[in-house]
């Protein structure tokens, strides 16, 4: 009985310390808190949102445009959605805003509609307006056209 | 004791209904110019008083509702510290204008004896019907709370975005819209918006 618990005991230890070795090393972990979990650090300043009002080219087709100016306050819940209060396709005749994509007028059997879609209705769950910040990590995409440029060179 | 009281209020009444026997002219003229400055100032103080955000918020409707939502916008807190408190918009600068809002706001005065809009389902309910309220205020007026600040004579079209100076220089410059039209919902949420023009 008693050696039993021993040995048991010995297995948990032993376990534990395979486990310990295995995990990773505290300085190979990644993390965005830079200082002990007890200290509330001074947050970073924060960064402008690029109101250019400038069109921004899409990384690949399907891209969902950025938003290019800013978006503070803007109310978009049940009762309304302040986007469509320019980019609505009755109202860009006086806003000369880009009307938001037709696809947002169809609903999943493509039926169009005479409103924005339900499920296209949450402006922000796919566009967003940028930061002129500096990027924390590199970015090492490619443009498809560069990629199809660079294989084209490669093969022939 | 009522013959007395009688009495005492018959006297009353001949000092008030022929003053100038009791009283000299000049006591009278002196007295009732040192009284009118008291009343006058006094009422002028008073309306003061209801023309401060403390009393606005005083009412809880005002506080959990309108109040919170200004927090979170422009009119409340910005990078230069100028700020627009609730008269600011909601009650006109000018005297005769200001008095006219007063009496309305005896409407008001009702609503919060009666409740009307005393739970946070209440005031959404009327939400609309208040904007409303406003809007058209602001539309019949031409936003002129918004130009006690904002004065179209002064906006330097330079320092605006793109699309801030291209509304601004031609809807606006040439009367055809009015602040309302656009900038509905800066200051609080908005209410549904569905058939709104413009919306």
């Amino acid at each position: 009985m008693k050696a039993g618990k021993i040995l048991s005991m010995i297995a948990l230890l032993g376990f534990s310390f395979s486990l310990m070795a295995a995990s990773v090393p505290e300085e190979k972990i990644a993390t965005l808190r830079l200082a002990p979990i007890e200290v509330e650090p001074t947050p970073p300043a924060m960064q402008k949102v690029i109101n250019s009002d400038v069109k921004q080219v899409r990384n690949y087709p399907m891209q969902p445009p950025v938003i290019p100016h800013r978006i503070d306050g803007y109310q978009i819940d049940l009762k309304v959605n302040k986007c469509m209060q320019c980019h609505a396709r009755n109202s860009t005749g006086h806003s000369q805003a880009p009307m938001v994509s037709v696809t947002h007028y169809m609903d999943r059997e493509n039926n169009f509609l005479a409103s924005l879609s339900p499920r296209r209705y949450y402006c922000t769950q796919c566009h967003v307006s940028q930061l002129d910040a500096k990027i924390l990590v590199e970015n090492d995409f490619v443009d498809v056209k560069e990629l199809m440029k660079h294989s084209s060179t490669t093969e022939h | 004791m009522i013959s007395k009281l009688l009495e005492n209020l018959k006297l009353i009444w001949k000092v008030l209904n022929r003053p100038s026997v009791h009283y000299s002219l000049g006591f009278l003229t002196l007295g009732g110019f040192v009284a009118g400055v008291i009343f006058w100032g006094g009422f002028n103080t008073a309306l003061e008083v209801t023309n401060q955000e403390q009393f606005c918020i005083g009412c809880h409707e005002m506080e959990n509702n309108v109040y919170e939502e200004l927090k979170t916008t422009i009119h409340f807190t910005n990078r230069s510290g100028v700020r627009a408190t609730c008269p600011d918009c909601h009650v006109p600068h000018n005297w005769t204008d200001k008095i006219a809002r007063k009496m309305q706001a005896s409407k008001e005065v009702w609503g919060k004896v009666f409740g009307t809009i005393n739970t946070r389902e209440k005031f959404e309910a009327k939400r609309r019907h208040l904007a409303e309220n406003e809007w058209n205020r602001l539309k019949a007026n031409d936003s002129l709370e918004c130009r006690n600040c904002h004065n179209f004579d002064y906006m330097d079209f330079t320092r605006q975005s793109k699309r801030a100076s291209q509304m601004h220089s031609t809807s606006l410059a040439s009367g055809e819209k009015t602040c309302i039209d656009c900038h509905k919902g800066i200051a609080h949420q908005l209410p549904d918006m569905a058939g709104v023009e413009g919306f």
